[in-house]
């Protein structure tokens, strides 16, 4: 089987003048199909710079990075679009839908730029399909300042998924959220890895990478922790333990 | 990606700020009325001016007596007594391709009838003088060349004279009195209406001009000879070859100036086409510049637009868009902006013409070619002033872009 994602000694540096940031000093990390990993870290740890390199919004300055078997680090600006529209799915913190743009909309946005020649029809029909898989099909109209965080989260799934990329690459999608709502997307995302979607998570919260099957920490340019997770969570375990905690705070209250 | 959606998404952009895109369309919208509203007016008066020469005749050469001089010592036309019965038949009998000639005397009189009287201008003609202008006639016809020798008293009078005289009466046969001599109304002309100049063509007594040299004004000399040409491309040589005889006929030696001024209609018709065309100019110009200002309205606007975008450029790079997607998104809008505003311009630009011809009752003519070119140039102008706003966001790096607050 051919590894979702294969880093050889991967570097990033940074020149601004004569100061050289080496941001990322030879990473190698392999990631199998079906794995959901959080890449840990604090700030200045260089996950930012893994996370830009492992969605090819950015080239490495040294090491080859194997995308679905593809060498990605020597292709041009126009073939990363590319291959960001094809294989990867983008999950922010900040949400980062386009406002006063209905949530269908914004969930075809990456299908406009596909080469896939699809027609209106389609577009709708496939940005649904995906507002479905979130829970959110009903809401397919609202307006992203109509939407709570957590459904704001659920439409940038949706249009991650909408292409059936390889990959789906989250930068800490529950940053912005309560504990609540980081559980309930934490929830979705096991769903999509349990029907086979790849994951790959930034976070610097400790529990929320308990949700993931494996983790990896950085430190420094380096990658200085890698296992699979002990104790993994669940989140719908996690949502009923809550509801129970909730309901008896009301019965002594 | 599709064309299609790339202008959904560009009008989508532009109607979330309305006022702003309004606004921005302004300068487009008044360059481009302006030139449509102007170059209408300007085609219209050019027209009517063309109609008027037009009603002076066809292929006219007209001989004045006496020349303007440069020292302005012999000022006017007219007046000069140089130019005789005899020089208009020596043109008439020994240039052949002055196909019609009508010595002129011309005074402005008192005219009566029964009890009516009216104040108006006296011509003497030769019957040709109804060919070389190009005149009908409503009633009756003209005097004939038997009438010019015999200095016969007969008259065909204009429009106005039918009205201001006769009222609702048959004017045919009727008695009008110049200076106390009765004359006989033989013919009535057709209605010609305002000269270049502005005067009324119809208020007018013509006589033969023996008649009203004899009976009503007492000269010996004509005031001007119109001649007319066989064809167009025959006027200069006509021109010439009149001048050449008259020299000789006067017997002015080489190096003095002329005792007579010729003049043709094509001239006429060029000054005043030349005065429009100065004018249409003027203002097209003075338009472009509104253009121009329009242009950089846009522009500006397009860069505001790109700054505040940044994040949504980031979200659209990161999820698949090439730089020219980018390019063509923001391309399109511009141009979307400059052709909206290029189209309402048009639409007031001919309304605005069409209020002005109603209310003003200035003669327009909505060109159809000056809408094409301002639609056109106003598309022109979005391409040029949104490509570099749209070039400056293509150019993003995503990453920068996506992290933009």
């Amino acid at each position: 089987m051919i590894p979702v994602i294969e880093l050889q000694n991967i570097e990033r540096t940074y020149s601004s003048g004569e100061i050289e940031v080496r941001a990322v000093r030879g990473v190698s990390l392999t990631i199998e199909p079906g794995e959901f990993v959080a890449i840990m870290g604090a700030s200045g740890s260089g996950k930012s710079t893994m996370m830009n390199t492992l969605g090819c919004l950015d080239r490495p300055t040294g090491g080859r990075y194997l995308l679905d078997g593809i060498d990605v680090s020597k292709l041009n600006r126009d073939e990363l679009a590319d291959i960001r529209n094809r294989k990867i799915g983008f999950v922010f913190q900040g949400f980062n839908l386009l406002s006063r743009t209905s949530a269908i909309e914004n969930v075809e946005l990456p299908m406009l730029y596909s080469h896939k020649r699809l027609t209106a029809r389609q577009l709708r029909d496939k940005a649904l399909a995906a507002l479905e898989i979130v829970g959110l099909a009903e809401r397919s109209g609202h307006y992203p300042n109509q939407l709570s965080g957590g459904q704001q989260q659920r439409v940038a799934i949706a249009r991650a998924l909408c292409n059936e990329p390889s990959l789906l690459l989250a930068d800490e999608p529950t940053g912005n959220l309560d504990s609540r709502t980081s559980i309930e997307i934490m929830g979705v995302f096991q769903n999509l890895n349990d029907q086979g979607i790849n994951i790959v998570m930034v976070t610097h919260e400790l529990d929320i990478a308990r949700y993931t099957k494996r983790s990896i920490v950085m430190r420094d340019g380096l990658v200085v922790g890698d296992s699979a997770v002990r104790e993994r969570l669940f989140a719908t375990e996690e949502l009923r333990r809550l509801e129970e905690a909730h309901q008896a705070v009301q019965l002594t209250g | 990606m599709k064309i299609r959606a790339t202008f959904v998404m560009a009008l989508r952009a532009l109607r979330r700020n309305k006022m702003r895109t309004v606004l921005t369309m302004l300068g487009i919208i008044i360059g481009v009325a302006a030139v449509i509203a102007m170059v209408a007016i300007g085609n219209g008066a050019t027209s009517q001016v063309e109609d008027q020469i037009a009603a002076l005749g066809q292929n006219v050469v007209l001989i004045f007596a006496g020349s303007v001089t440069s020292g302005g010592v012999k000022a006017g036309w007219g007046n000069a007594g140089t130019l005789k019965v005899e020089d208009a038949k020596a043109i008439e009998r020994e240039i052949p391709d002055a196909v019609a000639v009508s010595p002129e005397v011309r005074t402005t009189n008192q005219v009566a009838a029964e009890n009516q009287n009216w104040f108006t201008n006296i011509q003497g003609e030769s019957p040709d003088y109804f060919s070389i202008r190009n005149w009908e006639f409503a009633e009756g016809g003209s005097f004939s060349d038997q009438d010019v020798r015999g200095a016969t008293k007969v008259a065909v009078i204009g429009q106005t004279i039918a009205r201001q005289l006769f009222d609702n009466d048959d004017p045919l046969g009727q008695i009008l009195r110049v200076k106390g001599v009765p004359f006989e109304i033989v013919g009535v002309l057709a209605g010609k209406g305002l000269s270049v100049m502005g005067q009324d063509q119809d208020d007018v007594v013509i006589v033969p001009y023996t008649s009203a040299m004899k009976r009503i004004m007492g000269v010996t000399n004509l005031r001007e000879i119109n001649v007319q040409a066989a064809s167009p491309d025959k006027i200069i040589q006509v021109q010439n070859e009149i001048a050449d005889m008259l020299r000789q006929r006067h017997k002015i030696v080489d190096d003095h100036d002329d005792d007579f001024t010729i003049h043709n209609q094509q001239e006429f018709t060029d000054a005043a086409t030349a005065t429009s065309r100065i004018l249409t100019i003027l203002v097209v110009s003075i338009a472009s510049v509104s253009l121009l200002v329009g242009g950089i309205g846009i522009m500006n606007i397009m860069l505001v637009s790109v700054t505040e975008r940044t994040r949504e450029i980031g979200i659209r790079m990161a999820v698949g868009a090439h730089g020219r997607d980018i390019l063509l998104q923001f391309l399109i809008e511009a141009t979307s902006l400059s052709t909206m505003g290029g189209i309402i311009g048009i639409v007031l630009g001919i309304g605005a013409s069409k209020l002005l011809s109603i209310f003003a009752q200035w003669p327009t003519l909505v060109s159809p070619l000056s809408v094409v070119l301002s639609f056109m140039f106003s598309a022109c102008v979005g391409i040029f002033f949104g490509f570099y706003p749209a070039k400056k966001a293509a150019a993003l790096d995503p990453i920068e872009a996506l992290r933009y607050e």
